[in-house]
């Protein structure tokens, strides 16, 4: 049985690490559908672990922590509607500012109140999403495979985990089976259609990039509050970048998106457990492969060499009526 | 008979300093088809976008069902009873032709509820209209035709009335169009109201029932079809405006310069553009082609010119065949002599961001004079663009100023000095005059005759049909992408109309 | 419609605009200043005498600077061709490999002003490899540089790292760095520069590569307005159909115009390489290839304004490392809150005082005009 214990402690490990990911890219995936390209959900989701960190501390609560995390990401990704939707200004540009301005005013933030070298106080099991176990975990665990699988692999999660998992039928639902969808993914592809069947493209794009804030949010709060207890500076290290490359990868849809993501938090996982140990047949992959293959397998997508990921139509354009 | 659908009174509207719509009267009756004609840029378009709630007029009244309305939004105008088929379709591609129908008046929050309707609504809208299309295919494999199936069929469901396209017709073959013109009489019949846009003589008198006319802006004239023809329409169109007469000797054809045969275009929708054209073009000649825009002039242009590419036939410049069909390459089209005032200046010939003399340069800027050693010779370029400045008495005469700031036509005059000025064999130009003012056209055309009698081959495209009578030696027609027929210079306006507008052409090339 | 913008004087266009999106950034990062309980002006005082107190703190501006002056340009040439290479941190990073390189062979047998130029190639041209991979996607197979760019900076990043593990690592050091060169390896400071004007090095870094940085800059301006390359990227970036009109190869320009990009970013790696620690270290790039976007946005892509903008970064990196000294809540950081607030405001929103700019300066030039602006508007 050793082989399947290995198994669940990889799988488990790429549940963990893909968790944020998802989060990250189907909030990507919202504000992209309609249109507003966004490579700050990087940013974001930084901002929002701060803000979790802070409040969790400060309100010894890790609701309070999330809400925290909501608000302050919908807030950046508002500037980020602004510069673009508003100001019709240059959506890669404002994506990298919103990096920068986060990344460094976190730090120069926590450090003023916390003053802790980088990082918020470490915080409570109170103030932590806990590990749920899921009913009749234990009394399963004795039943071959099935009773290990459900023990350790589908129990045992913070509640943003299963968050993040049900987010992506529900993304599915509301991105295919509700007016608001509909509206959504049509503002992507042709804002002409959607303008004059009488709906404002203005609004349309902020509540894409609101459902982006959203969504970024809890992913900034599970990184602070339940795979860490606490913020620590820079700690989403490229993560929003990976769930962009995610996104790409699974062409703009919540299913593939998922799975993009789970595939990228297994080399991640696989890279950690299997540092430096000779695989078969291929050998000594060196850790930094593993690290890289994401970023590759996008590259290699995005020139065609596997199928072609076209993004939404308007993706990138401000919308002018034009004359 | 008749009560009023729609009732404009005074509608007035300016872009900045384009006044494109001067107070605007149109009375349209219930339970007709209305056709607004007019040239490109009469404002034909914008007097629709206004209808449409799309732009707000600067002053006018708008009165749908005798009742005077604020049209502030296409809501407004869908809340009054008001459709639009866009001439450019606002369809999602990407989406089936029920989730186009659907959008924007999707009954509810969750889609399915209202999708069984809609289903049910579309179909009985099919039976009604005989509008059949399959409500779950994806828009962009439809054919155009059907696509605008689906765009009528979006007007209906959402109860419109009155029903305005927009040039519906550009994007059709024939027999498309022939079916769109029976759906339009089927709707006619079920008392729909009907506004067609176009610049097709042929189609305002094949199916309206009134016609009026626009002209820059304004509305000259309203008709009963019956009691129109289509000469007293293509007068009432162009004007009688100041008739362009420049001087010019008996051409004094040579050797054949340019020789297009076969040639076939497609544009990037795959809708053929230029369809299997033949002609030849001599030295010492002017030949133009008539056309209404959009009937494959555009298109033979950026052919020949090396900047688009043809599916089929062949090009010969000074008996040398030119790769059209392959990868023609425009800088050696130009070493070989040819030389191409494109049609949109703005985009095309101009960088309106670069100084005078750079686009002095555009397209030449390889030739060695321009350089020393590696690097541009700035003061030669100066220079030389000085020197044209002269020349084509361009003003302001400032080499360093942006394009941008020039008037339209010394931005005009920047890019027929630097094609003529090289001494090209061939010239090919595309509406030289438009947007020019008076003054540069009567300079632009006499420079025209000059390159002809110094012996070069001049092929000209213009929408202007003044235009074309004065400047050219030989016409010819283009009508749907083929040319149509060849007529000398002393044409007659209407023999030309009448070709134009594809009513004799189909005798012709049937005889 | 047609007229979005009324046209303004080229001193408001290019002076004015610029300055008040500055201004504005730099009074938001005062904000933060002041949230965190500090006070702004001394903050700003201790920053300018940070900066230009004394020779050796000018000598670390100027080292700064050179770095920024590399990237700059190099995000600059490639906006001129209307492309956008978020990727000059990892092309700088790559071209650490060909300068370190350079070094290890040459730095026990020749002196620096051999290895010098061997190492200026080096760079170069591993910058330049690093960004013709995404420039030929661009160009051949139609995926977007900015992601594709994003993807090659961490795909730089395992690399450099499996680089300074595995291979160019010496045998048995725990550190990730190369062997420390010898004299060849070394650049010389820029002493005798500083005692011109009655000022001493002392121990900053400012090396010979600032004197290259100048020149890469004339040599970008050279490019961009007197080469007919430079002719063909420009016509390009403003209008592609143009572009194809004038038989101009998209493809081409494509891809060379990110070779220069990335050997510019490339020609960064030396500043810190043989200029400061006299080897190759983990993360020797810090981020200098984003500050090439402000930068590049701030001087508005031409080597005038990316001097003045390079420098403004180089007294920020350094008054910033005296104001973390001075006044212990605010570190180095917030020079990362100032760069972005600088994109922010000179870039994506770079119109948004615009309108209310041009009826200012209009009204103060007479009335007419104004009407004219006001309908064109």
């Amino acid at each position: 049985m050793d082989f399947l214990q290995l198994f669940l402690e990889l799988a488990q490990s790429t549940i963990r690490l893909s968790t944020p990911l998802i989060l990250a890219a189907l909030a990507g995936l919202f504000t992209e559908r309609a249109g507003v390209f966004d490579i700050g959900l990087e940013g974001k989701m930084l901002g929002g672990a701060f803000a979790a960190g802070t409040v969790a501390f400060i309100a010894q609560s890790a609701m309070a922590g999330l809400l925290a995390a909501v608000v302050v990401s919908i807030l950046l990704s508002l500037v980020h509607g602004y510069a673009s939707i508003t100001q019709r200004g240059n959506q890669i540009v404002s994506g990298v500012a919103i990096n920068f301005i986060v990344a460094g005013s976190t730090v120069i933030l926590g450090e003023a109140w916390f003053r802790q070298g980088g990082r918020t106080p470490a915080l409570a099991e109170a103030a932590r999403f806990q590990e749920i176990d899921l009913p009749f975990a234990e009394a399963l665990r004795g039943v071959p495979l099935i009773g290990p699988i459900y023990a350790d692999l589908i129990s045992g999660h913070a509640a943003l985990t299963y968050f993040a998992f049900l987010m992506v039928p529900v993304t599915w639902w509301i991105l295919y089976r509700t007016r608001f969808g509909l509206r959504l993914r049509a503002v992507g592809e042709n804002p002409g259609a959607v303008d004059t069947a009488g709906i404002s493209v203005v609004w349309m794009r902020y509540r894409g990039v609101i459902c982006c804030g959203i969504l970024c949010g809890v992913a900034g709060a599970y990184l602070s509050l339940a795979a860490n207890a606490g913020w620590t500076k820079g700690m989403t290290a490229g993560k929003g970048y990976i769930a962009l490359a995610a996104l790409i990868f699974a062409k703009w849809r919540p299913v593939p998106v998922m799975f993009a993501c789970l595939l990228f938090g297994f080399l991640d996982a696989f890279a950690i457990r299997y540092q430096g140990t000779p695989l078969p047949l291929v050998g000594k992959v060196p850790v930094q492969l593993m690290q890289a293959l994401p970023y590759i397998l996008t590259v290699i997508l995005l020139a065609g060499f596997i199928g072609k990921a076209i993004p939404p139509k308007a993706g990138g354009v401000p919308y002018v009526k034009e004359r | 008979m008749g009560e009023l659908a729609i009732e404009l009174k005074g509608i007035d509207k300016s872009f900045g300093l384009v006044h494109a719509n001067r107070d605007i009267n149109l009375q349209v009756r219930k339970g007709t088809i209305h056709g607004i004609i007019g040239e490109n840029g009469a404002g034909k378009s914008t007097l629709m976008s206004i209808l449409y709630g799309f732009y707000q007029a600067d002053s006018g009244e708008i009165l749908v069902d005798g009742r005077p309305v604020q049209i502030r939004d296409p809501n407004a105008a869908i809340a009054a009873g008001i459709g639009m088929v866009h001439q450019h379709f606002m369809l999602v591609e990407n989406f089936t032709v029920l989730e186009n129908v659907m959008l924007g008046a999707e009954e509810s929050r969750i889609l399915n509820a209202g999708i069984a309707k809609a289903r049910a609504e579309l179909k009985r809208l099919e039976k009604e209209y005989a509008l059949e299309v399959n409500p779950d295919a994806v828009i962009e494999e439809l054919p155009v035709g059907l696509q605008q199936r689906v765009e009528i069929l979006k007007a209906l469901y959402r109860k419109a009335d009155i029903l305005i396209l927009d040039e519906p017709t550009g994007v059709l073959t024939p027999a498309e169009a022939d079916h769109l013109f029976r759906i339009l009489e089927q709707l006619k019949a079920q008392g729909k109201t009907i506004i067609l846009i176009t610049h097709k003589l042929r189609e305002i008198m094949a199916i309206t029932d009134e016609v009026s006319v626009m002209r820059r802006g304004e509305m000259v004239a309203t008709r009963e079809t019956d009691k129109t023809s289509v000469e007293e329409l293509a007068e009432l169109m162009v004007g009688r405006r100041v008739l362009l007469r420049v001087q010019k000797g008996e051409a004094q054809p040579g050797d054949v310069k340019l020789s297009v045969s076969n040639l076939t275009v497609r544009d990037s929708r795959g809708v053929t553009m230029v369809d299997n054209v033949s002609f030849d073009l001599r030295a010492g000649e002017i030949v133009g082609i008539a056309g209404v825009a959009g009937n494959g002039q555009s298109e033979l242009l950026e052919a020949i010119a090396g900047i688009r590419r043809a599916v089929s036939g062949s090009v010969a410049l000074n008996g040398e065949a030119i790769d059209v069909t392959g990868h023609a390459d425009p800088a050696e089209l130009r070493r070989r002599g040819l030389a191409h005032v494109p049609e949109d200046r703005h985009h095309v010939g101009l960088v309106l961001k670069f100084e005078e003399s750079e686009n002095a340069i555009l397209g030449y800027h390889d030739d060695p004079k321009y350089r020393r050693g590696l690097l541009l010779d700035i003061d030669a370029i100066r220079a030389d663009a000085e020197e044209k400045i002269e020349k084509y008495d361009i003003r302001p005469p400032n080499t360093r100023l942006k394009t941008a700031n020039f008037s339209g036509g010394n931005q005009q005059k920047i890019v027929l000095a630097r094609e003529m000025e090289r001494d090209p064999d061939v010239l090919i130009i595309g509406q030289p005059t438009r947007g020019v003012d008076v003054g540069a056209i009567e300079f632009i055309h006499k420079r025209i005759i000059e390159m002809r009698d110094q012996g070069k081959a001049v092929l000209l495209v213009s929408v202007e049909l003044d235009e074309i009578r004065a400047l050219s030696d030989r016409i010819l027609v283009m009508f749907a992408g083929r040319i149509v027929g060849e007529r000398g210079p002393d044409a007659t306006e209407g023999e030309l109309g009448l070709l134009m507008a594809g009513v004799e052409g189909r005798k012709e090339a049937a005889e | 419609m047609s007229v979005p913008y009324a046209k303004l004087p080229g001193w408001v266009e290019y002076g004015l605009i610029p300055l008040v999106n500055l201004i504005v950034a730099f009074m938001v990062a005062g904000l933060v200043v002041l949230v965190v309980g500090e006070s702004p002006l001394e903050a700003a005082y201790h920053m300018v005498n940070g900066a230009f107190g004394r020779g050796e703190y000018i000598g670390f501006t100027l080292y700064y600077a050179t770095t920024f002056i590399f990237t700059g340009l190099a995000v600059a040439v490639a906006f001129h061709a209307g492309l956008f290479n978020i990727g000059g941190e990892g092309q700088a990073y790559v071209a650490g490999i060909g300068v370190a390189l350079a070094c290890l062979w040459l730095d026990r047998i020749m002196p620096w002003y051999v290895v010098f130029p061997v190492a200026i190639l080096g760079a170069a041209l591993f910058g330049a490899a690093w960004a013709f991979l995404p420039g030929w996607f661009q160009a051949k197979r139609g995926s977007h540089i900015v992601i594709t760019t994003i993807m090659f900076n961490f795909i730089a990043a395992s690399l450099m790292n499996y680089m300074l593990n595995r291979v160019m690592k010496p045998l048995g050091s725990m550190s990730l760095e190369t062997r420390t060169f010898d004299t060849g390896g070394q650049l010389p400071k820029l002493d005798w520069l500083m005692k011109i004007f009655g000022l001493s090095v002392g121990t900053s870094p400012f090396n010979v590569t600032f004197l290259l940085a100048l020149a890469a800059a004339f040599g970008v301006w050279v490019l961009i307005w007197r080469t007919r390359l430079g002719y063909e990227m420009r016509t390009m970036g403003h209008s592609p159909a143009a572009a194809r009109y004038a038989g101009i190869k998209e493809a081409r320009i494509i891809v060379i115009t990110m070779m220069i990009s990335g050997a510019l970013a490339g020609m960064m790696a030396l500043n810190p390489i043989m200029g400061e620690t006299y080897r190759m270290q983990l993360d020797f790039v810090q981020g200098a290839g984003f500050v090439g976007i402000a930068v590049a946005l701030m001087g508005r892509s031409h080597p005038a304004g990316i001097i003045p903008a390079a420098i403004l970064f180089g007294v920020l990196y350094q008054g910033g490392a005296e104001i973390s000294f001075e006044m212990p809540s605010i570190s180095r950081d917030m020079i990362v809150i100032i760069q972005g607030l600088v994109i922010l405001f000179a870039g994506a929103l770079e119109h948004m005082f615009r309108p209310a700019i041009t009826a200012a300066v209009l009204a103060f030039s007479g009335r007419e005009r104004t009407e004219a602006a006001v309908k064109g508007a």
